[in-house]
């Protein structure tokens, strides 16, 4: 079928394309025109109208944990990426801290399997570590064959300098990236940040330099093996201030902060509520303000939400015997909006950047075309509407989110991809006479 | 005179006026506590349950003697390990304990902001007896108390505190108490063992035992965990004894008086020698006689509030 889009502003900042209230056509999923559709051509076309939207390179979520297979109870593939499309992604990366862990083909293909056909596209990250052990390499040629795109033991960094070393001299063969959970163990025994806020509240406290001391190790092994480096979630000024002198310097290091460390800080946590219980953890507003500098003066390359269902019940205890993370991919684009863009901290340019093309850089994918016979890969998303968080309305199939009520500016509208069109809840499939 | 608030979760935030009235009122139960017949009916038809998922003697038994001196009808309730090993969520239990009708919760809880939570899922009065490493208010309170009965004010005074601060309950809640009176405060202790941010609160800290005595009127020592991850904190035992117990000879050396307050139980021979534990400038046991008064006195307030 062919679809119009009419009245669409169209922005790629990669391929320099900014046009104001135009017109795309689709047929069957693929770019038939953008910005000089002719009548006869889409005279039997569906059309919607997008005035006041705007209309990018799908967005990619490249920190996201699926949680299948394992704990189905939380989410899956399928609901993640219902998730995912709802929250105006195109396409994911998910972390390899499963049960079993991504650490053999089986499961790397298990779950490219089961996101076969969905809109989104699913990119496995693989265990850098046999079983997330620390102790033994995965299996990187074949994972790589399987689908993996990049390799991380998430939840924790990679337990040694040896296997660190180890693990990015095979990756490196595939050009793969180590994605790094930075953060010392020895020092990791926490529940909130390390401050004065920790000290009022009687919790065990986790200091910013757990995570400076990893990333320090990282940038330094990067450098002496040739590696890539990704580090995920970066949460302190001190990790900022390293990777923006690493990269002068040319080391292959790149970076991701999710929404909620550039959103809220650690005056968040006087409440216990467990909402606000992940790791890293919510830091200060020194360290919330590096991030946003870093944000725009490209130390940090992308946003990820390191979207983590949680079960009711694990939330919903003690502070510190809580489990760690939030879901993050139906909240990403309208806090990233309303903290960034309309706060005038980053361009809108400089957000497609970093919420759809850098990702895809980093993990060696091509980064969707807007020219003619390219499969259409979009989000359409309106900027200006304010709207409430709605925690019931998530697709998602876990509701752990301490942004639950809260007022944002700007969401995703529709997005299409692999010839499928999700738009008001409803799925399209583009193939269809 | 009326609390401001209908719990008693710690003693940051609490007005001024609140802990005179707590005080002023344990003065009233302290001679109770001399009669003959040490029971008023003042809480008759209330039940209150302890509920302890810590194990504590002396703070349960001295609760549980509150409530029965005010004539409550007391029920403990105790779970060992987090509510994650017994199975059953903190919310359920607190469900069902509430389901039974009660009028008061005293918990103590390894987590802490445990009791800050129940408030939120239960309508009862909630009392901390302790969370975690957060606050121990009826700790501070008896402490508040027995310096006053001893010194007679404690607007002014010099007070230091003495030993693990980062792990002690009972030092944040007598730094916002001591404070809130106008005592000047300070910490003392291995640098291990202070957290990084204290001086934030306002307080001094002091890293020789020796200026620590010197320096204050009153000392308020803290047990030293002996468990092994408190171990890591300082190299030996042997050691802080050395540097950071309190022995009469120091106090001897420093020639003025001082009051030395120590919440229990004793290390002997750690943090207090045998002489001091048992000398003439402790006042350990008449903190524990005081600590019925304060648990009379916060438990008749905020249960006669409603």
């Amino acid at each position: 079928m062919k679809i119009l889009l009419k009245n669409v502003d169209v922005i790629h900042p990669e391929e320099k394309i900014n046009l104001k209230s135009t017109t795309v056509l689709l047929d069957d999923g693929v770019i038939s025109n953008i910005g000089n559709v002719n009548e006869s051509d889409s005279s039997n076309a569906r059309e919607f109208d997008f005035s006041g939207k705007l209309l990018v390179p799908g967005l990619f979520d490249m920190h996201i944990h699926l949680r299948e297979p394992g704990r189905e109870d939380e989410e899956t593939v399928v609901t993640g990426c219902n998730s995912a499309a709802a929250g105006g992604f195109t396409g994911v990366a998910c972390m390899p801290n499963t049960e079993p862990a991504v650490d053999t083909a089986e499961v790397v293909k298990f779950i490219k399997e089961k996101a076969s056909d969905h809109l989104v596209d699913v990119y496995p990250v693989a265990a850098a570590s046999l079983g997330r052990n620390g102790e033994i390499i995965s299996p990187m040629a074949e994972l790589v064959e399987a689908g993996a795109v990049a390799f991380s033991d998430d939840g924790v960094a990679i337990k040694t300098s040896s296997v660190l070393r180890r693990a990015f001299e095979y990756a490196n063969m595939y050009n793969a990236p180590i994605i790094e959970h930075c953060e010392d163990e020895s020092l990791a025994d926490g529940a909130m940040n390390e401050g004065i806020n920790s000290t009022l509240l009687g919790l065990p406290a986790l200091p910013s330099v757990a995570e400076d001391i990893i990333v320090n190790r990282d940038i330094l092994m990067a450098e002496y093996t040739g590696g890539r480096i990704h580090i995920a979630h970066i949460s302190t000024k001190n990790s900022v201030d390293l990777v923006r002198d690493a990269k002068k310097k040319g080391i292959k290091v790149t970076a991701e902060v999710t929404p909620h460390h550039f959103t809220i800080t650690d005056d968040a946590v006087k409440s216990y509520d467990t909402n606000v219980k992940m790791n890293p953890p919510l830091r200060t507003q020194a360290d919330l303000d590096a991030i946003i500098k870093g944000l725009k003066d490209g130390t940090i390359d992308c946003i990820a939400s390191d979207h983590a269902p949680h079960s009711i019940e694990e939330k919903e205890s003690e502070f510190q015997f809580a489990p760690n993370g939030i879901v993050g991919l139906e909240t990403t684009l309208g806090l990233s909006l309303s903290e960034l863009v309309h706060k005038k901290k980053l361009t809108i340019e400089e957000l497609i950047n970093k919420l759809s093309i850098n990702p895809r850089k980093i993990l060696n994918l091509e980064v969707p075309k807007f020219d003619k016979g390219s499969l259409a890969n979009f989000t359409i998303f309106d900027p200006e509407i304010v709207w409430t968080v709605d925690i019931s309305k998530f697709k998602s199939k876990s509701k752990n989110s301490p942004f639950d009520k809260r007022l944002l500016t700007g969401k995703s509208v529709a997005v299409i991809n692999r010839q499928k069109m999700y738009y008001d809840g409803q799925w399209i499939d583009l193939t269809t006479a | 005179m009326a609390l401001s608030s209908r719990h008693l979760l710690g003693l940051q935030g609490v007005p001024k006026e609140d802990i005179q009235t707590i005080l002023d009122t344990a003065n009233t139960f302290r001679e109770i506590l001399e009669r003959p017949i040490k029971k008023v009916p003042t809480l008759q038809g209330k039940t209150i349950v302890n509920l302890f998922y810590e194990s504590s003697t002396r703070t349960r038994i001295s609760f549980e003697l509150a409530e029965k001196r005010l004539s409550a009808d007391a029920i403990n309730f105790s779970i060992s390990g987090s509510s994650v090993s017994k199975g059953e969520s903190f919310k359920d239990t607190i469900k069902n304990i509430e389901a039974m009708k009660v009028d008061m919760v005293v918990v103590r809880h390894s987590a802490a902001g445990a009791p800050l939570y129940l408030t939120k899922i239960c309508s009862s009065n909630v009392i901390n007896a302790g969370d975690g490493t957060h606050e121990h208010p009826t700790q501070a309170l008896l402490d508040l108390y027995s310096i006053r009965q001893k010194v007679g004010r404690l607007e002014g005074l010099k007070v230091c505190i003495v030993g693990d601060i980062a792990h002690s309950r009972v030092a944040l809640s007598n730094i916002f108490g001591l404070k809130t009176m106008g005592a000047k405060v300070s910490v003392c202790g291995p640098s291990t063992m202070i957290p990084r941010d204290i001086s934030e609160l306002g307080v001094d800290v002091i890293t020789d035992i020796d200026e620590a005595i010197q320096e204050n009127d009153v000392l308020n020592v803290l047990r030293i965990q002996l468990e092994r991850k408190a171990r890591e904190y300082f190299p030996s035992i042997r050691e802080y004894a050395k540097y950071f117990g309190i022995t009469q000879e120091r106090l001897d050396k420093n020639g003025k008086d001082i009051l030395i307050l120590h919440p229990g139980p004793i290390n002997r021979g750690v943090e207090l020698s045998s002489e001091v534990a048992d000398g003439s400038s402790q006042i350990i046991l008449y903190q524990v006689t005081n600590g019925v008064a304060i648990r009379m006195a916060v438990l008749y307030l905020l249960g006669t509030l409603n």
